[in-house]
């Protein structure tokens, strides 16, 4: 099961930090959750939503490398302009929540019924 | 100076043939990667990436490259005195070195083992030092070979065939 990001960012209240991304037609048929950088290259996909508490400018660089279309940042983190406006170039959407990442993870894991 | 060697099946040969007789790569890309520059780090890999990309390279190896040599880059900016990147790119394949200026690795085996890291807390900070870089870039290119020493510098080079 597949679902658009625009649903899953409403299941989460979330806020969209960046622009000029079609969130509406990026497909999620799965996320992964992990702060540590390494971890996320070697083993992130292009399909999933990636949740995280980490805000640094190389988050965009390791979303952008490994084709992950969105990022979730939880605990209403939000990253430096800076970091926002590198995710445009890259056309990476940034979303931020209020939830856990443990609740932002339980919540896509419903909506996909895994 | 210590060596490690990491062949996947079926790459030896191949490589060692490489390595004897280095033929001119079609297009070199060069990138100077400083100290603790982490603002800057991941660029020259993105830019390999672009290239291949440009090149028609399939997705599932340009995913590849990008995790091999995002890694190796970080760990120059990390960990070392700084140094440069050399993207030898051929028709069926891509030769990246990664020389740096020091400290070296005191032990290469150890430095390999998933988990193994001695990252300080500002690098940390910044989301790296799972000790996962370097078992990444085993597990995503060809070849790959490094030659270091305590207090010498690291020298990191991989192929990966498209
Ligand atoms: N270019 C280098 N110069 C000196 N030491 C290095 C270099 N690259 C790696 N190391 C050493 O090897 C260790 C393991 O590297 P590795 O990339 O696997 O993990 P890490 O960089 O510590 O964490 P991660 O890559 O998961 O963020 C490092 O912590 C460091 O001690
Ligand atoms: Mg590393």
């Amino acid at each position: 099961m597949s679902i658009k990001l625009d649903v899953y960012i409403e299941a989460i209240n979330g806020e969209i930090l960046t622009e000029n991304v079609d969130y509406k037609n990026i497909e999620l048929d799965d996320g992964y959750c992990s702060d540590l950088l390494s971890d996320v290259m070697g083993n992130a996909l292009d399909n999933q939503v990636w949740i995280t508490i980490m805000r640094h400018l190389n988050v965009i660089a390791v979303a952008s490398l490994t084709g992950v279309p969105a990022v979730v940042f939880t605990k209403n983190i939000k990253p430096d302009v800076a970091v926002i406006e590198k995710a445009n170039n890259e056309e990476i959407c940034l979303i931020t929540c209020k939830l856990s990442s443990f609740e932002a993870s339980g919540i896509l894991y419903q909506l996909l019924k895994k | 100076m210590a060596e490690y060697w990491n062949f996947e099946p079926n790459y030896e040969q191949k490589a060692k043939r490489f390595f004897a007789n280095i033929p001119k790569p079609e297009m070199i890309l060069n990138y100077d990667i400083a100290v603790k520059d982490f603002v800057h780090s991941g660029n020259a890999s993105a830019q390999i990436k672009l290239f291949l990309k440009r090149l028609g390279v399939d997705a599932k190896v340009l995913r590849r490259v990008a995790v091999t040599s995002y890694e190796a880059e970080i760990n120059i900016t990390a960990h070392s005195f700084g140094g440069t990147i050399v993207g030898n790119i051929f028709p069926e394949m891509i030769h990246i070195i990664f020389q740096d200026r020091g400290p070296g690795l005191k032990n290469i085996e150890e430095a390999m083992t998933p988990g193994f890291s001695t990252a300080s807390d500002l690098v940390r900070e910044m989301g790296f030092g799972a000790g996962l870089g370097l078992p990444n870039i085993k597990k995503n290119s060809d070849v790959m070979h490094i030659v270091s020493a305590e207090n010498e510098s690291t020298m990191l080079e991989i192929l990966i065939y498209y």
